[in-house]
């Protein structure tokens, strides 16, 4: 074998080692039980069936559709991404575009709270929130949300609010422009493609969160977002692997889809530990 | 005053949920806060070191500590060496196969915690489980045999955590090998040109060339991995079995369960918390140390 036969063989097992739990979710999302049962498990199903997502969709295992969790995923993330964007936006304006005292220490703090671990800050938040009431609440996990995306959209963002010039804002002062024109026609069509990518990495961050909605979402089922609703299901229901893969599939294929459509806006947030592993 | 208005918001928001919360932990961990205290019925009474020194004279305490040391010292070093593995293979491949193999890769790393904790989970089950169907038929020299069929991984801390070893690097490999492969074409190929005339092989080429260009890259990663692995929770509370198993602790799920499972002691999951949170802020003010003398600043 020559030399770029190796290489491609030992990429393609690498390749190999990285998809096929992802495959092999899905493939068994499709097999009916007598093949995931089955003494020997083939990689793809006989008779593919759509009677594992039925049994998700229908909500038959745990009394409630998938279709309410994806909901409840949608509407908390969503708002929590809208949210943190808008309070980043003006964080990073003043980072990028003022020169302050405490500015480089603000920067700092920003990244030392972001690497906090946050098993060990939910056990004060869990207490503080049951005293005003938001446990068991979709708003609590908004609120929690939004300030745990904040510092990697600050972080973020300050780089491309930092690179509009400055005499571009001075044009338009000479010509008449007040701070708010400045600010609609010249700083936030020129920071909007840092928007998205840190909106990318907040959508990530809160679609996939699950110490918090484990801890504040308790016994109430019907409020449960999809990374809960999904190791909920896994534990009411531990033998029934084709459904269980149906719902995991499910849930993470949007992910992995999003990831391929943006990824090439995430290089640039990666090194700043803005996803965690 | 402009600068400082902008801020309000993020500060607000930042401080009421993250930098208040972790001062309560440090104040919690020095009460008898419970489930008295949270019901209202008695007031919280500051104990001094009592939940410390609680903590410290518990064996589960240790035995977590140890599981998170094990993350810490054996996972993130295979990591890293698979991850540059890969990253040194990936610069060698030709563009296509080396898209291929990267967006495989990056795929594994996309799959969240929760998707990938369920599918490993499904992978080393017991009855119909691939990976002790495939140890079945591996030949015995390689360590297989019928002795793997219905053999349960997750029911003992041992193979509980080899499966979530494999699962770490499984997940944390890629962001290595994109990261080292982006590092490696900063590197002048006259420099591993002058190296070969010299006489080097690629071990040496890579020791005496590659490593110390990217020792800055390197270090951030491996902090960065650190923080992550040894921080561990969600992989561990799924493929664990949901705080079930005490002895298969890391130091995350001993923190929460003193928390979470009845009767709760806030006190001493505080305090737990507090020892986790300052053995992370070491490692991420080294971190952050790093970062800034690359730049991160600037």
């Amino acid at each position: 074998m020559t030399r770029k036969a190796v290489l491609n063989l030992l990429g393609l097992l690498v390749a190999l080692f990285a998809l096929f739990p992802v495959l092999w979710m899905i493939s068994t999302a499709f097999k009916p039980a007598g093949e995931i049962y089955s003494l020997t498990p083939h990689p793809v199903p006989f008779h593919p069936t759509l009677g594992n997502f039925r049994t998700v969709f229908s909500g038959s295992v745990i009394g409630i559709s998938y279709w309410n969790f994806l909901k409840n995923s949608l509407f908390v993330t969503i708002v929590a991404v809208a949210l943190s964007s808008l309070i980043g936006l003006l964080a990073a304006i003043a980072l990028g575009r003022f020169k302050f005292r405490f500015r480089t220490t603000y920067l700092i703090l920003l990244l030392i709270v972001q690497l906090l671990p946050q098993q060990a800050l939910v056990v004060s938040l869990f207490i503080d929130f049951r005293k005003v009431n938001l446990l068991d609440s979709l708003v609590g996990l908004i609120v929690v949300y939004t300030a745990f995306a904040l510092p990697v959209t600050i972080w973020m963002l300050r780089n491309f609010a930092a690179t509009v010039p400055k005499d571009l804002e001075e044009a338009a002062a000479i010509d008449g422009a007040g701070a708010w024109t400045r600010f609609w026609k010249i700083l936030l069509p020129l920071i909007s493609p840092g928007l998205v990518s840190t909106s990318v990495f907040a959508f990530i961050f809160a679609y996939n969160e699950f110490v918090f909605a484990l801890t504040f979402l308790g016994t109430d089922t019907a409020k449960f977002t999809l990374p809960l609703y999904v190791q909920y299901f896994y534990g009411q229901n531990s033998t029934d692997w084709g459904a269980i893969m149906a719902s995991s599939t499910l849930f993470t294929i949007p992910v992995l889809a999003f990831f391929l459509l943006t990824q090439r806006r995430l290089a640039s947030g990666l090194i700043a530990g803005a996803v965690k592993g | 005053m402009g600068p400082y208005l902008l801020l309000l918001p993020a500060t607000a928001v930042i401080g009421a949920l993250i930098g208040w919360p972790a001062v309560q932990v440090g104040l919690f961990s020095f009460q008898n806060y419970g489930l008295m205290q949270i019901s209202g019925v008695l007031p919280a009474q500051w104990i001094g070191f009592a939940n410390y020194s609680q903590i410290l004279h518990d064996p589960e305490f240790w035995s977590s500590l140890r599981i998170s040391l094990y993350f810490a010292l054996v996972v993130v070093p295979l990591t890293l060496i698979a991850g540059t593995l890969v990253g040194l293979l990936l610069e060698r491949l030709g563009p296509r196969m080396r898209t291929f193999v990267s967006v495989s890769a990056i795929l594994a790393w996309a799959t969240p915690a929760v998707s990938a904790s369920v599918v490993f989970t499904w992978l080393v089950d017991p009855d119909g489980g691939v990976v002790d169907w495939a140890l079945t038929k591996l030949p015995w020299w390689l360590g297989g045999g019928a002795h793997w069929a219905g053999y349960s991984w997750t029911n003992a801390a041992l193979p509980a955590y080899a499966v979530l070893t494999v699962m770490l690097v499984w997940t944390g490999f890629p962001f290595i090998a994109v990261t080292v492969l982006a590092g490696l074409r900063t590197v002048p190929s006259e420099l591993h040109e002058a190296a070969r005339v010299d006489g080097a092989g690629p071990w040496r080429d890579f020791w005496k060339v590659t490593f110390p260009l990217l020792r800055p890259v390197f270090l951030v990663l491996a902090l960065l991995s650190t923080i992550w692995d040894f921080g561990m929770f969600t992989q561990a509370y799924i493929v664990t079995g949901d705080l079930g198993n005490r002895d298969e602790y890391n130091l995350g799920l001993y923190e929460y369960s003193q928390a979470f499972t009845q009767p709760p002691h806030y006190g001493l999951a505080s305090a737990a918390a507090f020892v986790l949170t300052i053995i992370l802020l070491i490692v991420t003010v080294g971190y952050v140390r790093t970062a800034i003398k690359q730049g991160a600043l600037a």
